[in-house]
């Protein structure tokens, strides 16, 4: 009981805190400018969630008093010679934002090359050097230190039970005898992925980008498993694609090789496909729940208050939720990757057995 | 939808970092860890094993100890009893040779003793037959003065003298 109170006490900050937040006062106003849409009194529901959960041009942060606080980014372009601009910048440059908020020709109105370093391309290029940093920091523990004499401390003992883990538990187990030679691939995805999600959840600057929720990220990450499995498969697995063992009719007219290889493409694509509806829909889910607060907002304090008190509350109930579906996507996604590049290094006499 | 179409920029740019991370974690970061953590895992094997063996060396030792102690007390009373076994032998040799020893000293003192009674005996002979001559002598001188009459004397002097050597 005495615990109860306090959280509703904790709660309280919370919700006066929402009392005075107007709606549009979001960055839905910003971007409904540059776009040229309307709405500048209503809550856009769109533009709130999309423009958490997509990609953007700068790192919008927060915005105190109509005063927007946002990170500028390098758009970057590549059309009849490569221009470098940011987004206030755009229109002398000559583009300008489609409805999907991508930068395209003002006068054509087609998508030019652009390799900008978009909100997403920060977040990774941020998790990635922390990530580096953090394996390297743990992997020059170990060159320093004697590992026969000493007990790992600090980073190395934080991350080598994990590493361990991934290690022996599921790589070893689903690649087989030659898992030495994929583990440093897929204990790389395991922590890009663990770190890119952690980060996704954490709310502030350095996180809250929807890295492992964007659907190029997980394709290249799927693509490189794809890589991994294809590049290294043995003559048995070929064999299995390309003249499986089943009656000769199946196999003249190809229906099973067919089959076959679209199940060499499809893999890949189902790895894509989990990790990034489960992390977007993780976003969307947190989203939609702080959401109810300023969809509230115009309905008076009654409702705003409670409805805010059950927001807060199912906020840090989907945030535990997303801590660990955070860690089981990229368990799910090394295991699983782990699994198809021990499939294509099985040996005939394991199967017949 | 913008959601579902990869964006060709952050294509781009995520092969990029995620190659350059793959290319740095899997040259200098997990390799180095997991090495390290197989070479421990791999030595707390061997120590395990080779401490298993130093026990077993160890309980073969103690049989060992145990089966030397029983061979040196097999060997001691062994010694012992070839030791007492010798005194035996040594007691009795010197006991044979002290008896023939004295065998021999007797023998020789019996010889040595019959010599010197034999010579005692000629000794006295030869003084019985000087005595016997003196005698005969003395006698004969006087009978020579007296005539036959003395012929019988000295007869029954020599019977005498006959009957005193016959119990020799």
């Amino acid at each position: 009981m005495r615990k109860l109170r306090l959280i509703l006490l904790l709660l309280l900050p919370v919700m006066l805190a929402a009392q005075p937040v107007m709606p549009g006062s979001d960055r839905a106003s910003e971007i409904s400018d540059q776009v040229g849409d309307d709405g500048e009194e209503d809550f856009d529901v769109s533009e709130y969630l999309f423009g958490h959960v997509g990609d953007a041009y700068e790192w919008h942060i927060t915005t105190i008093k109509e005063k927007e606080i946002a990170i500028p980014l390098p758009c970057i372009v590549i059309e009849n010679g490569i221009h470098v601009f940011t987004l206030h910048h755009a229109a002398e440059n000559g583009y300008t934002l489609n409805e999907d908020g991508k930068l395209v020709n003002a006068q054509t109105g087609k998508r030019p090359l652009d390799i900008s370093i978009t909100k997403n391309v920060l977040g990774l290029m941020i998790d990635s050097l922390l990530l580096v940093v953090l394996i390297l920091l743990c992997a020059r523990w170990y060159r320093r230190h004697d590992v026969l004499k000493e007990k790992p401390t600090g980073l190395a003992a934080l991350l080598e039970p994990v590493i361990v883990m991934i290690e022996q538990d599921v790589i070893k187990d689903a690649v087989g005898p030659e898992y030495k030679r994929f583990s440093p691939y897929l204990l790389t995805a395991f922590f890009f992925i663990l770190v890119n999600n952690l980060m996704g959840i954490f709310p502030v600057f350095p996180g809250g980008a929807n890295i492992t929720g964007n659907i190029a990220v997980t394709g290249v990450l799927a693509l490189f498993t794809f890589l991994m499995v294809n590049l290294f498969g043995n003559k048995h697995y070929w064999k299995d694609i390309l003249w499986p063992d089943v009656p000769l009719f199946l196999k003249a007219i190809p229906i099973m090789p067919i089959i076959e290889i679209l199940g060499m493409f499809t893999k890949p694509f189902s790895l894509m496909i989990r990790l990034f509806a489960n992390i977007l829909a993780g976003h969307i889910m947190l989203l939609s729940v702080i959401m109810l607060i300023f969809l509230t907002a115009a309905m008076g304090p009654v409702l705003n208050g409670s409805m805010t008190l059950i927001a807060a509350v199912f906020g840090v109930f989907l945030d535990c939720l997303e801590l660990l579906v955070a860690f089981l996507q990229a368990y799910v996604f090394t295991m699983l990757s782990a699994v198809f590049i021990g499939l294509a290094h099985q040996h005939p006499e394991t199967e017949t057995n | 939808m913008s959601l579902i179409t990869p964006d060709f920029g952050l294509l781009f740019w995520m092969v990029v970092i995620f190659g350059i991370v793959f290319f740095l974690l899997a040259k200098f970061g997990f390799p180095v860890i997991t090495k390290a953590v197989q070479k421990r895992s791999d030595h707390i094997a061997d120590s395990l094993k080779a401490a298993d063996e130093a026990q077993a060396r160890l309980a073969g030792m103690a049989e060992e100890h145990a089966r030397m102690i029983e061979e040196t007390r097999l060997e001691q009373s062994r010694i012992l009893k070839e030791a007492s076994e010798s005194r035996e032998r040594i007691i009795a040799q010197a006991k044979e040779d002290a008896a023939a020893e004295a065998a021999k000293l007797l023998d020789h003192a019996k010889v040595e003793i019959a010599a010197e009674r034999e010579s005692a005996i000629r000794d006295i002979r030869r003084q019985v037959a000087m005595i016997s001559v003196e005698v005969a002598e003395k006698i004969v001188r006087k009978d020579l003065d007296e005539g036959d009459g003395q012929l019988a004397l000295l007869d029954r002097l020599v019977e005498e003298a006959e009957q005193a050597q016959m119990p020799n």
